[in-house]
């Protein structure tokens, strides 16, 4: 039997055996961890020929995760948005809250399969943290999560809940102490430990086969979104929009509409305070080629090659590089990106809170912004599907500060909401 | 102008035929300062050092632990540019007339220019480029140039590069093979283990014709000796730049590596 929801891509059309997505992608990795990385690309692989692989995978994804997600229809939210149709797909209601636990159920069976009994991560908001202590607490493999100290401070609640879930958490407390230096030392790590250890990389960022490999785990998010839509509106979305940190959630959504000419591929980056204060973290919109992380992609950088730090109120967007097929997306031209403020991401968050009863994290409150300007542009005949690719319980403590919700806490929220008052007027 | 690849190769020749390992030190540019470092540079090579790697710092340098990468950090926040990468590599080889190679990470060369890079280290006098995450695969572009240049292209083994691979690798590269004795990131070690003197063996046994030189935790004129025993150099990093941070002072933190260096020397010539 076919697989239902383990689809990696049946065209096989990018990357080239070398991980090239154009010109983006490959493997610049250090020579310790060659042979490491090389396995992962056999195995999966391997893997990916075996029925049986995709049983256990599709097993879990429906009984365990809960897929297919849902489509959720947003008219009042819409009403924002230029009277476009707007549908949500629901990976917040997956198990964990994110779009973040297809891909590690994927590479968790594939730790399984390749005899290692360790697993360490990265993890900016903690979502893909969670998810992969999860994964580990499941098929009891032992767990370090890398983190940077800033996000654990601003996700503390992920963080308790990786420790409940029995993974070790380690504060980075190097470099900008957010994703990027978390991604650092779990590299480190895996260097040193790499013989038991799997690397379980939480984006479709990284060495060759992880940004192909990532991918087909959450190929399945556009998969369901458009059979769900031609069901549903009877027809394909005029846009698909994501918000874009590594770009995992967006491949996913993206993926299976790349060769539907008229859907539109909306990338949303945090632009942060503003592309031109530079404090953002629009990678497609401000930086340049590079390597980060072991492929080359677009990099926030100097003149000498230096990573820029990057700034985002989410810590899940936080992060100077991107998937490098987004790199290839942009660069044909079949993708469009553009940056979503702080602020505008924030208001977006209320908003779908008050019109529809969904909080969402504030990652996919980056989506949301950017379906409201597309929306707009598209006007009343428009359809477009937004991948809220998380729930925001956990930003409940940035949230409360930003918009002033903590009776105690009035003062710092008064000093830290700013513009709170004014948005008030938008949200209904 | 072309590079000084032949001076490191006559060098490290040299050492063998002393029938001893050659010395060589590692310390980042800029650190503490451009004219310090400079400084700490030239000091490693009056001291014993036989080839010294300066590193130019990156902002995000994967494969080293907390010392270098403290020092990385240091060197960043004074401003260090590539120039001064560039006036380092000149004034210690002008200095002392050894070979002087860069280390780095390869997203500050690939956004300098590799042409422009190369032409650059090999007019200041440098002897070529140690690229720890420019894995043989992807550097045909880096190493047309650095040949064109008269620049070594070093590139690293580890203990669990498959033999097929070394064979690629060796081949591939010149000046001479960096060994890393564990796997692991940089930092000094307690003891270099048995992985260090079965990877230099595997290394030789592709029929290469490269010294192999052997890094990562040595720390001490004993490791040193011991290291010499069965590799063509010894490669220490992260030893000097602690001498430095742990020093009082900077004129107490050159006196310390210059030290350092000594009694290394003394270790690479079994008089450990």
């Amino acid at each position: 039997m076919p697989s239902e929801f383990f689809i990696p891509d049946p065209e096989g059309r990018v990357p080239s055996a070398e991980g090239y997505f154009g010109a983006f992608g490959g493997k610049f990795i250090p020579e310790a961890l060659v042979a490491a990385v090389d396995e992962v690309a056999v195995e999966y692989d391997k893997a990916k020929a075996d029925p049986e692989f995709a049983r256990e995978l599709d097993d879990l994804l429906v009984n365990y995760t809960g897929r297919p997600s849902a489509l959720t229809e947003v008219p009042r939210f819409a009403e924002h948005a230029g009277g476009a149709r707007v549908f949500l797909k629901r990976e917040d209601l997956n198990h964990t809250g994110s779009h973040k636990i297809n891909n590690v159920l994927g590479q968790a069976l594939l730790t399984k399969r390749m005899g290692k009994t360790r697993v360490i991560a990265e993890t900016g908001a903690g979502q893909h943290g969670v998810a992969t202590a999860t994964a580990c607490a499941l098929f009891g493999l032992d767990c370090t999560i890398y983190m940077g100290e800033i996000d654990t401070q601003r996700q503390a609640l992920n963080v308790a809940r990786m420790r409940m879930l029995g993974a070790e958490v380690i504060a980075v407390k190097s470099g900008s102490r957010t994703l990027k230096d978390a991604i650092n030392e779990a590299f480190r790590d895996w260097v040193a430990n790499v013989d038991r250890t799997h690397y379980l990389f939480g984006t479709v960022a990284g060495p060759h086969p992880f940004p192909a490999m990532v991918r087909d785990f959450h190929r399945v998010i556009g998969v369901e979104a458009r059979r769900q839509l031609l069901e549903r509106a009877g027809r394909l979305p005029d846009a698909a929009v994501a918000c874009v940190g590594g770009g995992s959630n967006a491949i996913g959504l993206f993926h299976a509409f790349i060769p539907d000419e008229g859907v539109r591929l909306v990338g949303c980056e945090p632009a942060g305070h503003g592309v031109e204060t530079g404090e953002h973290a629009a990678t497609l919109t401000a930086g340049e080629p590079g390597i980060l992380h072991g492929s080359r992609s677009y990099v926030l950088q100097d003149d000498e090659g230096q990573i820029t730090e990057p700034y985002s109120i989410s810590a899940g967007l936080d992060y100077p590089g991107i998937g490098p097929e987004h790199a290839y997306l942009k660069d044909s031209g079949r993708g469009e990106y553009r940056a979503v403020t702080d602020d505008a991401a924030m208001q977006a968050l209320r908003l779908l809170s008050r019109t529809e009863g969904i909080i969402p994290a504030i990652e996919s409150a980056h989506a949301l912004a950017g379906a409201l300007e597309v929306g707009k542009e598209l006007g009343e005949d428009g359809l477009i599907v937004v991948n809220l690719s998380g729930r925001g319980d956990k930003d409940m403590d940035t949230a409360a500060r930003y918009f002033g919700l903590y009776d105690t806490d009035a003062e710092v929220a008064a000093d830290e909401a700013g513009g709170a008052a004014e948005i008030e007027g938008d949200a209904k | 102008m072309s590079g000084n690849i032949q001076l490191l190769t006559d060098t490290l020749a040299a050492a063998k035929s002393e029938g001893r390992s050659a010395l060589i030190a590692y310390l980042p540019a800029g650190f503490p300062t451009v004219d310090g470092g400079i400084e700490a540079v030239r000091a490693v090579l009056d001291g014993g050092a036989d080839v010294v790697e300066v590193g130019l710092p990156h902002s995000d340098p994967v494969l080293d632990g907390p010392v270098i990468q403290t020092a990385d950090d240091i060197a960043l926040r004074g401003g260090v540019r590539i120039a001064d990468v560039m006036r380092t590599v000149r004034e210690a080889h002008r200095a002392t007339g050894k070979p002087v190679l860069v280390m780095t990470y390869w997203n500050p060369i690939d956004r300098y220019g590799v042409e422009r890079f190369t032409a650059e280290l090999a007019e200041a006098g440098g002897a070529g480029c140690i690229l720890p995450d420019l894995p043989v695969q992807e550097s045909a572009l880096w190493r047309e140039h650095a040949d064109k240049h008269g620049l070594a292209t070093v590139f690293v083994v580890a203990p669990s590069s498959k033999d097929e691979r070394l064979a690629e690798i060796t081949a591939a590269g010149s000046g001479f093979v960096y060994a890393a004795s564990l796997m692991g990131v940089t930092g000094t070690r307690e003891s270099v283990g048995a992985q260090a003197r079965d990877l230099v063996e595997r290394t030789r046994a592709t029929g290469t014709g490269l010294p192999v030189c052997v890094g990562l935790g040595v720390s001490n004129p004993a490791q040193a000796a011991e290291v010499a025993g069965f590799a063509d150099g010894v490669i220490v990093g992260s030893a000097f730049v602690k001498r430095m941070l742990d020093a009082p002072d900077h004129a107490a933190g050159i006196e310390a590596v210059r030290a350092l260096a000594g009694d290394l020397a003394k270790g690479v010539r079994g008089q450990a």
